[in-house]
């Protein structure tokens, strides 16, 4: 047990524990934005999906990371929209445009995954990102220079959403209007709020962090694309929104706590605990359900997952 | 006098109706107009075209003889038009502030500016005297307190010209009087007031003019001080209504229900009833008064089954229960007429004839052994359609499609054609039009004259007055006394309602 908590209190353990953090972060930030707003999007699973695969074929055809990251947020941007579209203007039940989405996107990524780079079982790497290079001495600082500056461009780029989202929320007029609309869109109509366009915009706003989620789950490390390669994290964001009361501060630590059991379990496979590998594998996603039975769903905005039509009598 | 608005052969068609037909009002400055007219007179549709949220078919709107067209709301603000809706337009989550510069530009945007607007919201709100602390959620504010920041919400924008729709609806006598205080200070001020109401007394008592609609039509335009009540009842309706039920001296029978010492506490430690007791008799009308809130809707419901009860029990015909459930309950020949047709008295997105067996379709003739007989209930809906004349075109028509007075007079038709020999009525004609409201006071007085008991609770106190035999007060969920209606003078009711207790040795707690 001793050698156990030792594992955990390293600065190497909680750096890693932040780079598994990042994809969910970035995911749950963005969809915080478009929960508010009413809008439920489930489909953040195929987004991620989706733009993890298209980072790592971009980057893979072009040479180039940054070209691969275009290609990813153009992907999740497509999958917004239709989910959009579906959602907001048509009003379709958000579950099953979302499942029909999620499914679809599973089949397209490892179709064209087939189609473009074979069936060879030779494993295929694409250009990534590496770690953003700081000065020398900085990185030198014990536990912080491990823990924070041996991250990829990703994990900053979260850290610092979770502020300007906080930020956009409770201190700007687009804030107030994104969580009027999703409480009680009529009010906010009759105020002058374009209930769509606020929608719209929070969507394509959300699908963008799912497309830096993607692309730092396929790109930024192994560099490569497996079937599947989401394996559920949209879920998890999802998860996280709900457990983490719909506020970035709030999901902010449910993705960092999910990072930690990320971070926990591939310690537990790779040291010689004796017990099945599956085992840690599941913790990550044991903990997320007790999480929920315990916190509870809490608030959640009164016009979530409620479609808005602007003619209704 | 200036005109600062005019409407002019407004005209809206929906697909099976024609909701406005040519009407044109003029509104001057500082002038309360009234626009009067039954639910489905068309009042709303033409406030809706005004407000921008319905385009009309045909017409003009001008704004101080300059022609305007408004697409929607945004249009409308930016005209110096405010709307204070019926059901108010309020996030329950968000501040007083928040809630009143949502979709304002402020100087400083997209930067909010809380404190700036708060600080001017308070300056508002001490102008009117309304007393409202503007960092508070509007969830924690009362009905009467929200109508104030709708109110604000149009102030904050600077309307000329505020359109308030069925204000009162929702307010207890006093709101309803502060209410009145602070339009006719608007329109000192040099602001015009637009009411939309079918209340009679709202519009002798505040509006300068009247413009009346029915089906869709203007049907006359007069001065208010040069009108009385009967007459616009009369334009209104389009017959004379009377509101004169015969005073017949019920014969007052035997308790039939009593209610010994019951208490009811919520969730968050509250007394909302207190130690109530009474009884009620064959052939009389028990009216319960009091504003709105102080236990009238608990008394409902643990009278019906809904609510469990502390302390003593009820008795109906003789039975003694110290729990209730609703089966219980209609099991014994009680009816209830809830509060809120559409959460309690209706499922709505289900057919009228459904609706109409809820409380008895699990037995004779109805259903045997489980199985509903279709084609009995199918009768039954049109013989209760006939009877109790529901504007509905089939018995298959879905609940939520048909209007508050029809969907009122299912739950009435349900409620009575089990001849029960109880009837709990709670605030039975809110919301309704005078055609409706008569036709449901007439029924109440119908089944006390059958000898049934019926239990009327209801915040109209014009209500209580004109049909109950007996007159019980509660406040904060205890009875101020209970007294018979030619007893009492409304200034002594309007005492008990602000929480007098009438001395006992006056009080007739009991009939006879």
């Amino acid at each position: 047990m001793h050698d156990f908590l030792a594992i955990v209190f390293t600065a190497e353990f909680v750096g890693n524990a932040l780079k598994y953090a990042t994809p969910l972060l970035l995911a749950s930030l963005g969809l915080v934005v478009n929960e508010r707003s009413g809008v439920m999007n489930l489909s953040v699973e195929g987004m991620i999906l989706s733009s993890a695969f298209f980072a790592f074929a971009g980057s893979y055809f072009t040479g180039s990371p940054l070209l691969g990251l275009l290609a990813a947020l153009l992907a999740s941007l497509l999958i917004a929209l239709v989910h959009s579209y579906c959602c907001i203007s048509l009003g379709l039940n958000q579950v099953i445009v979302a499942v029909a989405l999620n499914t679809f996107c599973l089949g397209l990524t490892s179709t064209l995954f087939r189609i473009f780079l074979g069936t060879d079982t030779n494993v295929i790497r694409a250009n990534g990102f590496s770690f953003v290079r700081w000065p020398k001495f900085l990185t030198e600082i014990p536990v912080l220079g491990e823990i924070l500056l041996k991250q990829h461009i990703f994990t900053y780029v979260a850290l610092i959403m979770i502020f300007v989202i906080w930020w956009i929320f409770y201190k700007t007029t687009w804030g107030l209007e994104i969580r009027a609309v999703g409480e009680y869109p009529r009010a906010a109509d009759t105020m002058g709020v374009k209930v769509y366009k606020v929608r719209y915009l929070a969507m394509l706003f959300s699908s963008l962090m799912a497309g830096m989620a993607g692309t730092a789950l396929s790109i930024t490390g192994l560099n490569l694309f497996i079937d599947n390669m989401s394996a559920g994290y949209g879920f998890i964001a999802f998860a996280t929104i709900v457990f983490g009361r719909f506020h970035p501060l709030g999901v902010t630590g449910g993705a960092l706590m999910f990072g930690f059991a990320q971070s926990l379990q591939i310690r537990m496979q790779i040291s010689d605990i004796n017990i099945p590998y599956q085992i840690p594998i599941m913790l990550p996603y044991l903990l997320t359900i007790v999480m929920l039975g315990i916190i509870g769903s809490g608030s959640v905005p009164a016009s979530w997952c409620i479609p808005y039509f602007p003619d209704e009598e | 006098m200036s005109i600062v608005l005019k409407m002019e052969g407004i005209t809206k068609i929906f697909p099976k109706v024609i909701a406005n037909d040519h009407i044109s009002i003029t509104l001057h400055k500082g002038e309360v107009h009234a626009l009067l007219g039954e639910n489905g007179a068309g009042k709303s549709t033409l406030m809706n075209c005004l407000y921008g949220l319905y385009r009309p078919d045909e017409g003009k709107i001008f704004i101080k003889d300059r022609e305007v067209v408004i697409q929607n709301s945004d249009d409308a603000i930016k005209n110096g038009i405010g709307m204070v809706h019926q059901h108010f337009m309020l996030i329950p989550e968000l501040t007083v502030t928040e809630n009143i510069i949502l979709g304002l530009r402020q100087s400083r945007a997209p930067l909010l500016d809380i404190d700036e607007a708060g600080r001017k919201i308070k300056e508002l709100s001490e102008r009117y005297h309304f007393n409202i602390n503007p960092h508070e959620k509007i969830k924690n504010l009362s009905v009467g307190m929200q109508q104030r920041v709708e109110i604000l919400k149009v102030l904050y924008r600077e309307a000329e010209i505020l359109v308030l729709d069925e204000a009162t609806a929702v307010l207890t006598p006093q709101e309803v009087r502060e209410l009145f205080g602070v339009i006719r200070k608007l329109v000192q001020e040099g602001r015009s007031v637009l009411i939309i109401t079918h209340k009679l007394e709202e519009v002798m008592g505040l509006s300068d003019v009247v413009t009346v609609l029915r089906d869709g039509k203007v049907v006359g335009n007069v001065i208010t001080k040069k009108t009385d009540p009967k007459e616009l009842a009369r334009m209104m309706v389009g017959r004379d209504v009377l509101f004169d039920f015969h005073e017949r001296h019920a014969e007052v029978g035997k308790p039939i229900m009593s209610v010994n010492d019951i208490s009811v506490t919520d969730k968050k430690g509250v007394r909302k009833l207190r130690n109530l007791s009474f009884s009620l008799h064959k052939g009389e009308i028990l009216g319960i008064a009091g504003v709105d809130g102080n236990g009238q809707v608990e008394l409902s419901e643990v009278i019906t089954g809904m609510l469990p009860f502390t302390g003593g029990n009820i008795t109906i015909k003789g039975e003694s229960f110290g729990a209730l459930n609703p089966r219980i309950v209609y099991e014994q020949g009680v009816s209830h007429i809830p509060q809120d047709r559409q959460h309690t008295g209706l499922v709505l997105g289900m057919s009228l004839m459904k609706n109409l067996i809820l409380t008895d379709y699990y037995h004779a003739p109805y259903s045997k052994n489980n199985i509903i007989d279709y084609d009995l209930v199918d009768d039954h809906a049109a013989d209760m359609i006939k009877q109790y004349n529901i504007k509905a075109p089939t018995t298959e028509t879905i609940a939520s499609e048909l209007s508050g007075g029809n969907q009122q007079k299912i739950i009435l038709a349900r409620e009575l054609c089990r001849e029960p020999d109880i009837l709990i009525a709670v605030q039975p004609t809110r919301g309704l039009d005078i055609g409706a409201t008569e036709f449901l006071r007439q029924k109440l007085i119908d089944q006390r004259d059958n000898g049934s008991a019926v239990l009327l609770i209801s915040t109209e106190l014009e209500e209580i007055l004109q049909v109950a035999d007996r007159i019980a007060v509660i406040h904060e969920g205890q009875f101020m006394g209970i007294v018979r209606k030619n007893e009492v003078d409304i200034n002594e009711l309007g005492l008990m309602m602000a929480g007098n207790m009438r001395s006992p040795s006056d009080s007739i707690c009991e009939g006879e």
